[in-house]
């Protein structure tokens, strides 16, 4: 066996175990849906006559609620990771002849297929509500593109922070994911927040990623946010990889 | 004569901040022996077990598993070994059946070998009955067994146990004991580490004694039970006056040898120190007789691991 064909197998019994945990833990893939589906709900029935956007709100609210599912969902790897590295079973996989690094492979894979499923769900819900793509084959391409490079990003700085964390802080550490959103145009626009928040808004990761994948999925023109959105997955998931591969290291000291 | 080494460590140190947690360990394990890393709390002994599994990196000095250097050549270590160590190394999110078939695969045995090779340690390990519940829902022991198990999934060359019975009732030490005979008899080198001397006296071909992160001796469980004085004949009396009268007729008999005499007032025993406990026996009962009083009680104590193991790591604390 070469040592890439080597690696897949290790890292598809890494997946494995990851995807049987996850069917094990149902309520943690029920509570990452249930909060973006409770938000859609109430976001286009109860605020969505309040919060005028041009043509249907929900068209508007879910490009943003996709993400903060997504995000939600990828920050369950902190969890996974850190209840791993603390319970010992990853020291077993070290003394193992297999590179250690296909542990954290199998926690991103498995976060990536979970998370593709969970965005299905959802995406199903907001057409049952009204949500009208108005996509090509092309953008919708372009959208499942952006939306995949979005999970690694959140998913890798996941597993860095589960490296860090305990179980509990990492824990915790998920709530972020659900409150950011709420600080980025994809609720409001962020020329309705006070000035000091704007700036926040309108630069942080969750504003162009919403902006470009809105463009996307309802027919508009992307532009140069559609490359900063790019940026941002590249460089957060990138900073996430290296990161975590240091760290991992590092704890054989 | 087969000379070869399993482990072999020579002036190995290792420092957390500062503290020396190893200093100077030399240690040699033929292949195929059963070896007993003894030493209390914080003795440095996990330390040493994550060395030797290429968990930890030495600060100096050198250690080989199966003369491959731990590390320079981890990877290649890696392929001799298995570990079980204190912190339970299983997924609890899986099953018995499906954690140990995980094992399998990462070993390459493919599917329907991984699977067969589970169902005979499930068995081997008492485990059947809950070989499809998920771990978190074990007992201690019964992860303890599993976390066995899934380190012999593959026949390791050397197998590590760091304290595998610290915490477990008597039914599941034994079927660690067993196992480890068991696989002793196939050639497997063991290393394990614990607390328990009774273990070391058990299962081990040589033993050598940590504490304080020094190798404080080092032989067979008889070659460290001589290093402590001899065994006592201990003669117990019912009533004080006996008990009086007996002290002074066995101080008479004893003579020269009167300061291996010792006495207890409140057990009203008599602890006579000899190596030749029969020869005592028979001439401290004749002489009894003959000043007219007899013991109620005759005992035997001979040295235990236990006392070596106090008496090495106290006369260390003393030197300090």
């Amino acid at each position: 066996m070469t040592a890439v064909s080597l690696y897949v197998a290790h890292a598809g019994t890494m997946v494995r175990r990851e995807l049987i945990r996850t069917l094990r833990t149902v309520d943690s893939i029920v509570i990452s849906l249930m909060v973006p589906v409770g938000i859609l709900f109430a976001f286009v029935w109860v605020f969505g006559g309040a919060i005028q956007s041009g043509g249907g709100y929900v068209n508007y609210v879910m490009p943003g609620l996709l993400l903060m599912c997504a995000a939600f969902g990828s920050s369950q790897t902190a969890v996974s990771v850190a209840q791993d590295i603390k319970s010992g079973v990853v020291d077993r996989f070290r003394t193992m002849p297999i590179a250690g690094s296909t542990v954290l492979a199998g926690h991103v894979v498995a976060s990536t297929l979970r998370n593709l499923a969970t965005s299905a769900v959802l995406l199903g819900c907001a057409v049952l509500l009204g949500f009208s793509p108005q996509a090509t084959w092309g953008s919708a391409l372009a959208a499942v593109a952006l939306l995949l490079a979005f999970i690694l990003a959140f998913t890798w700085l996941s597993t860095l922070a589960g490296l860090l964390l305990s179980p509990e802080a990492a824990s915790g550490l998920t709530s972020i994911t659900i409150f950011l959103p709420y600080v980025s145009s994809a609720f409001v626009r962020p020329e309705t927040m006070p000035s000091w928040l704007q700036g926040f808004a309108e630069h942080q990761p969750f504003t162009p990623v919403t902006e470009a994948l809105r463009a996307f999925l309802l027919g508009g023109d992307a532009g140069a946010t559609g490359w900063i959105a790019v940026a941002w997955c590249v460089g957060l998931g990138l900073a996430g990889w290296v990161g975590s591969a240091v760290i991992f290291r590092g704890r054989r000291s | 004569m087969k000379t070869e080494l399993a482990i072999g460590v020579s002036r190995l140190r290792k420092s957390f901040g500062g503290k020396a947690a190893l200093a100077d360990i030399d240690l040699s394990v033929p292949a195929g022996s059963v070896f007993a890393l003894l030493g209390p709390n914080g003795a440095g002994k996990s330390t040493l077990v994550a060395i030797l599994t290429t968990l930890l990196r030495a600060d100096g000095g050198t250690a080989t598993v199966g003369g491959l250097d731990v590390g320079r050549q981890a990877a290649a270590v890696r392929n001799l070994l298995s570990v079980t160590s204190q912190a339970s190394a299983v997924d609890e999110f899986l099953t018995g059946r499906e954690n140990l078939t995980m094992i399998g695969r990462l070993h390459l045995l493919g599917g329907a070998k991984a699977i067969s090779r589970a169902d005979k340690l499930l068995r081997d390990f008492d485990l059947h009955g809950a070989a499809d519940r998920k771990v978190s829902t074990y007992s201690g022991g019964m992860v303890r067994r599993l976390d066995l198990a899934m380190s012999l999934v593959r026949r390791p060359e050397v197998l590590f146990l760091d304290e595998p019975t610290t915490g477990l009732d008597p039914r599941s030490r034994l079927a660690v004991w067993n196992a480890v005979r068991g696989l002793s008899k196939q050639g497997v080198t063991v290393f394990l580490t614990t607390q328990y001397l009774e273990e070391a006296d058990q299962l081990a071909d040589s033993i050598a004694v940590l504490n304080d992160g020094r190798i404080v001796a080092q032989g067979t469980a008889d070659e460290l039970k001589r290093l402590v004085p001899a065994g006592h004949v201990e003669f117990g009396f019912q009533d004080p006056q006996d008990f009086g009268k007996a002290l002074t007729l066995i101080r008479a008999e004893r003579g020269n040898a009167g300061n291996n005499v010792n006495k207890d007032d409140e057990f009203l025993t008599v602890r006579v120190a000899t190596t030749d406990s029969a020869a005592v026996i028979t001439s401290v009962v004749a002489s009894l007789s003959a000043g007219g009083c007899t013991a109620s009680s005759i005992a035997i104590i001979k040295p235990t691991l236990d006392d070596v193991f106090l008496a090495l790591t106290a006369k260390q604390e003393a030197k300090q």
